[in-house]
């Protein structure tokens, strides 16, 4: 039977994380075997580790102009990889690489993608997935129509991944028929070492209700404390108050966090569609009224000035 | 410089989603039909371009007749051609085909930038510009919010997590366009009159030789709307907003064991 190969992604020879669980979920999958593809420069070395979570083999496709990304350069090779093993699936991390490179790739093989999957399943030969559309207003259940490779982006943190033990073989790509066009000149870090939204694990978000740019010392407090990332809502975005990137939702970044805090949020559907799928959402209100409490798990009604401070010390007091 | 913006209608984004009899598709009835936000970006940044170097924007679509209300709102921005593929029903969110037709209603036009919204809002799929641009066999930038264009070449920023890729690439290339690239212009009474009479091209999906639905890639087995959000625990922080943050903590450890 054949088995499904994974994309895995890396920066500076760290593997993404959304990476291994895409690679776990395959594992879990497969009829056949399991095959990881990393590609970059000087990255073979990370490449054996991969059999911990289930790739019996990992392609390697090592070239110095693939030490940045390029979607010609890397679809090049995971092409490659495919071409090796025949796979049944490719599955993707639904992060920027995976979002981006995913369709470049299905069509290369001919064949379309199915983008932002919550569940995969298998139903005999093919697999059946389940994807928010509509924002989040409604959730299809998909199938590639027969066609295979059965191309796959996952939503980042959505699947487990989980370490089985074991070490991949690692097999080498060459003849590598690289033709970059789009070259990734650099990566400019605009992170200023914060931990990105759409990565972090626990987000605390604030909107209009903060009332003005300063006050978002107090939701970095609680970020911080809890060893999470900021978010935003768009009207604090579009207000000036806090940088695009931080924004959650349609116009902004998708995100799972295990859990999201929302402060002074309304919860338009817009801000709900990049954060709903997130495990634990809290919300902190002054109006009882606001959408984002029918979504939430815990909530505190309440003026978000006068509960965010205690709440920083509680969270300190736990760490002792 | 001549652009081609590939466009597409969906529904307003603040539209309440029923599941239509067929339990695979929406219900249509009394859904407002919007040029995709995301096409904003892409159409201001064709529109802008032209503006500094000459040449003209097509605004393409493929979809069902009433799409052409997408076409006429690029028109009334600026736009200066339309090309209305005709069709598309049978073949919503299955980006595959999508690139396919649009590639194929491509051919014979000259293009040096193809402009995409980094997704149409509703199939959210985000896959039809990066699919399009392999066919095309021209490289690509995906989720730009940061563009210059020179004699024959681009320069586009491109975010990701906790980052900007700045990418170089030769022309003719496609973009698709993310928020941030730049501030979307409104249609004026006077554009919207002009575009009432400007021509919109149409083009027969089957005159391109795809036969929708015939070899799908994107097959809806069902759309349901979302399980009911199980109730959460609100706790009432309006008089004592200490003792409520220290109870949500605790809960946060103890039973959720989020934190
Ligand atoms: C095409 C499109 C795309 C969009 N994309 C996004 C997106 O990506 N992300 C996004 O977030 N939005 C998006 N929006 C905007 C969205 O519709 C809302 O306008 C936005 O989310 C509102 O932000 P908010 O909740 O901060 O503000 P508001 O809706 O104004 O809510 C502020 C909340 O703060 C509460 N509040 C006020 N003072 C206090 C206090 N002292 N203590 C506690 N609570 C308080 C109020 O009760 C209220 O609920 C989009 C809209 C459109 C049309």
């Amino acid at each position: 039977m054949a088995g499904i190969l994974v994309f895995i992604e890396q920066r500076n020879s760290d593997i993404r994380k959304a990476s291994l669980q895409a690679l776990s979920q395959a594992r879990r999958l497969a009829g056949g075997e399991v095959a990881a593809v990393l590609v970059g420069s000087g990255v073979a070395g990370a490449a054996p580790g991969l059999g911990a979570y289930g790739a019996a083999k990992a392609y390697v496709a090592d070239d110095p102009n693939l030490a940045l990304y390029s979607a010609e350069g890397y679809a090049e090779a995971v092409a490659k990889a495919a071409a090796a093993t025949s796979p049944e699936a490719i599955l993707f991390a639904g992060t920027a690489m995976g979002r981006d490179l995913a369709p470049r790739v299905a069509a290369k093989l001919g064949v379309g993608a199915l983008a932002d999957v919550v569940s995969l399943e298998r139903d005999g030969d093919r697999l059946v997935a389940r994807r928010p559309v509509y924002s989040g207003k409604a959730f299809a259940t998909v199938d590639a129509g027969g066609h295979t490779p059965q191309v796959v982006t996952l939503r980042p943190n959505v699947f487990a991944a989980e370490e089985t033990g074991g070490v991949a073989e690692v097999v080498t790509l060459d003849g590598l028929a690289l033709a970059i066009r789009a070259v990734v000149k650099e990566l400019v870090d605009t992170g200023g070492g914060e931990i990105d939204v759409a990565e972090a694990d626990i987000i605390v978000s604030g909107g209009r209700g903060l009332k003005g740019p300063e006050n978002f010392a107090l939701i970095r407090s609680l970020a911080e404390a809890l060893g999470g990332a900021v978010g935003a809502s768009r009207a604090a975005v579009d207000a000036g108050w806090i940088a695009h990137k931080h924004q959650v939702g349609q116009t902004g970044k998708v995100v799972s966090p295990s859990l999201y805090i929302a402060a002074g949020i309304s919860g338009a559907i817009q801000h709900l569609a990049g954060m709903s799928s997130s495990k634990v959402i809290v919300a902190i209100n002054k109006d009882p009224d606001a959408p984002i409490f029918k979504i939430a798990d815990y909530g505190i009604v309440g003026d978000l000035f006068a509960v965010i401070p205690p709440m920083v010390e509680e969270v300190k007091k736990l760490a002792g | 410089m001549n652009c081609i913006v590939c466009v597409t209608s969906v529904p307003d984004t603040a539209s309440v989603i029923k599941i239509g009899p067929d339990g695979k598709k929406i219900d249509e009835g009394g859904i407002k039909w919007i040029l995709s936000p995301f096409d904003e970006y892409a159409l201001e940044a064709a529109l802008q371009l032209t503006e500094a170097k000459g040449g003209e924007v097509t605004a393409v679509t493929y979809g069902p007749a009433r799409a052409e209300a997408a076409l006429r709102d690029c028109l009334a921005r600026g736009a200066h051609q339309a090309v209305h593929v005709a069709g598309g029903e049978a073949t919503l969110g299955d980006s595959f085909t999508i690139a396919t037709v649009l590639a194929k209603a491509f051919a014979g036009r000259s293009y040096d930038l193809v402009l995409c919204g980094v997704k149409g809002v509703g199939t959210d799929c985000s896959q039809v510009g990066q699919m399009l641009a392999e066919l095309l066999a021209i490289p690509h930038v995906a989720n730009v919010t940061k563009l210059e264009v020179g004699d024959g070449s681009l320069t586009a920023g491109r975010d990701v997590e906790g980052g900007q890729e700045r990418v170089e690439c030769p022309l003719p290339a496609l973009i698709t366009c993310q928020k941030g690239l730049n501030e979307p212009r409104y249609a004026a009474l006077k554009g919207i009159m002009a575009a009432k009479k400007k021509p919109v091209e149409k083009v027969e999906v089957a005159s391109l030789g795809v036969t929708e639905g015939a070899d799908p890639f994107y097959v809806v087995r069902s759309l349901e709307l979302p399980p009911p959000a199980s109730e959460g625990t609100i706790i009432k922080g309006e008089d004592d907003p200490a003792g409520a943050a220290a109870q949500l903590v605790n809960l946060l450890r103890s039973e959720a064991k989020a934190i």
